[in-house]
């Protein structure tokens, strides 16, 4: 009962405002045009009720309402999976929800690992040498001052005109923006460790292997955590906005291209959904993964 | 550096004058002296420091905050480098020894690794060095009886209490079995009763161990009682002011601190402290 009142309850009261907030704005934002095509057809009978059940349900409404929503959600997003056993692989169509979300799916988790792998060498690098440190963390820097947006479409042509297309491009733009949180965060924990704890490293005459090995990658576990987490958040952007000058093939990027072209906007909307859910559950796994690291490490609950 | 080798047998015959005459000297300090660069311009940290250490001694360093003990010890562990003087450490420079694993330090503060369990963190300079699996238990086992701790095996460091902590971290030192043991203010931050505690078992170690052992500290008491010599500093440039050969029996059981020999040690030690003080009038 307690749980129930501490954390169900406040979670939903959120989401009943959110949703309420939703169908006001919903109505608000779309009303005129109803209004325009009662007008037009010459229809002054209409009541309040027809105009609150005709907004919420239009084909292409300027806000859709969270029903409308949740019904192509569902249908494209969900449902497909449930065919899945009768139809096999053919149940997940180009014409789906979950088939985009795949593409961009793989595309992320494929350019998080490049990008944590070569976030942690590189941290490794810079901790190690001076000349490092002093070279290359200026160009990591410099090179997420650069709009994604600029650069994605010339990473796509210059890696197209070397035989790579589909996954990999996508991916690496992935890596671009994800190597980044790695690399700062992974530097800070390698120099985690207190001077004492060093030092006692160096009475033992140890290797900087073994200090690396010993003190260095234990102490930056926890910043290795924390970076992943925003690391797959912003891969999962890089591989959206890597989709869009494919000429919206596949991809979440691809369905919101295509969406916002025919103004398909509960397309859109429902795109958009599955790229936030998808999002949450990667930083929420590695929310539980970190749980069980740490856990073994013998943190204090 | 090429003296090295040429000078040790004449350093073995002057080391240790006091306590055990024919001792060979663990560490042996020559106008020893060590100047930081700071932005403040330089500070002189040591001058002119000289010191024998003779083996099986168990000798303390004892003086105000800046007066180099700390750094003195550091030095011997080859953590800092002097600028000034010949330091020789088992007859070898302090990295030479440093390199061959001869002294176990230990820190002011526990510096216990949190993921590791007790175990494991007496196992860590076993690990580094390359003890077999078999060994390595053995020897967990027999360190972590020697300071009491027996039974906390799996246990993290956040369970235990300061003083149970500071007494791994003793085991830690202990579980290579170097001959030298350097402590830098271990029981510092340490309450006076667990202090006293851990002091007496400090000394039964000590007598069971044979081990040379040099001791930081601020206490007067701590220092009397512990010590076969007392090293008296003073800051500004940090300098030994007076050398003090205790004159109590090895045996020393806690009631000893209320005999007049263990009360007039620790009056010449506090006339050290205030020759040494006079630069704050």
């Amino acid at each position: 009962m307690n749980a129930f009142r501490h954390h169900v309850l406040p979670v939903l009261t959120i989401v009943l405002g959110i949703v309420i907030a939703w169908y006001v704005g919903s109505v608000a934002l779309n009303s005129a045009w109803q209004l325009g095509v009662y007008e037009r057809a010459d229809n002054t009978e209409w009541t309040i009720t027809d105009l609150w059940t005709d907004t919420l349900n239009q084909n292409r409404p300027v806000l859709p309402s969270p029903h409308q929503v949740a019904v192509e959600f569902w249908n494209t997003g969900i449902a497909p999976l449930g065919d899945l056993p009768e139809r096999g692989m053919r149940a997940i169509s180009p014409r789906t929800l979950i088939y985009h979300a795949w593409v961009t799916l793989s595309a992320t988790l494929l350019g998080f690992a490049i990008g944590t792998a070569t976030g942690i060498l590189l941290a490794v690098a810079i901790i190690h040498s001076k000349a490092m440190d002093k070279s290359v963390m200026p160009w990591v820097i410099a090179s997420q001052t650069v709009p994604i947006l600029a650069i994605a479409p010339m990473i796509i042509v210059v890696l197209a005109s070397i035989g790579l297309k589909g996954l990999i491009p996508k991916a690496l733009i992935s890596t671009y923006l994800s190597f980044f949180p790695v690399v700062v965060g992974m530097v800070k924990g390698f120099r985690a460790p207190e001077a004492i704890q060093l030092d006692l490293m160096r009475t033992y005459n140890a290797s900087s292997a073994q200090t690396f090995w010993k003190l260095r990658w234990p102490s930056a576990v926890p910043y290795l955590f924390t970076s992943m987490k925003v690391a797959v958040a912003i891969s999962l952007v890089g591989a959206i906005v890597g989709e869009l000058p494919t000429g919206a093939i596949a991809g979440l990027g691809a369905r919101l291209l295509a969406g916002s072209y025919y103004g398909q906007t509960v397309q859109i909307w429902s795109a958009l959904f599955m790229a936030a859910i998808l999002a949450a559950t990667l930083v929420g796994l590695i929310g539980v993964a970190e749980r069980r690291v740490t856990k073994r490490m013998g943190v204090s609950a | 550096m090429a003296v090295e080798g040429e000078n040790d047998d004449k350093k073995q015959e002057q080391a240790a004058p006091s306590q055990e005459k024919a001792a060979p000297s663990v560490v042996s300090a020559k106008n020893l002296s060590l100047t930081f660069e700071t932005n403040d311009g330089p500070v002189q940290a040591l001058s002119e420091v000289n010191l024998e250490i003779g083996k099986g001694e168990f000798v303390s360093f004892i003086g105000p905050s800046g007066c180099g003990k700390t750094t003195f010890l550091r030095v011997i562990a080859d953590l800092e480098t002097a600028t000034g003087g010949e330091i020789k450490v088992n007859g070898t420079t302090p990295r030479e020894a440093r390199r061959n694993r001869s002294y176990g330090y230990v820190f002011q503060a526990p510096a216990l690794y949190p993921w590791r369990t007790i175990a494991k963190n007496v196992a860590l300079p076993l690990e580094v060095m390359g003890f077999s699996q078999s060994e390595k238990r053995e020897r967990i086992r027999r360190t972590l009886e020697l300071v009491n701790l027996t039974g906390f095996e799996n246990k993290y460091p956040w369970q235990l209490s300061g003083g149970m902590q500071q007494r791994v971290s003793i085991a830690r030192a202990l579980s290579f079995d170097a001959d030298l043991l350097l402590m830098d203010e271990p029981f510092g931050a340490l309450d006076e009763i667990v202090r006293d505690h851990l002091n007496s078992q400090l000394l039964e170690l000590w007598a069971k161990t044979n081990k040379t052992i040099a001791f930081v500290t601020h206490s007067i008491p701590e220092a009397v009682y512990l010590s076969t010599k007392i090293v008296v500093m003073s800051p500004r440039p940090g300098r030994v002011t007076d050398v003090i050969t205790s004159t109590l029996p090895k045996e020393r059981p806690l009631e000893v601190r209320e005999s007049p020999e263990f009360l007039e040690i620790a009056h010449r030690v506090r006339e050290g402290l205030k020759a040494g003080h006079s630069y704050e009038e």
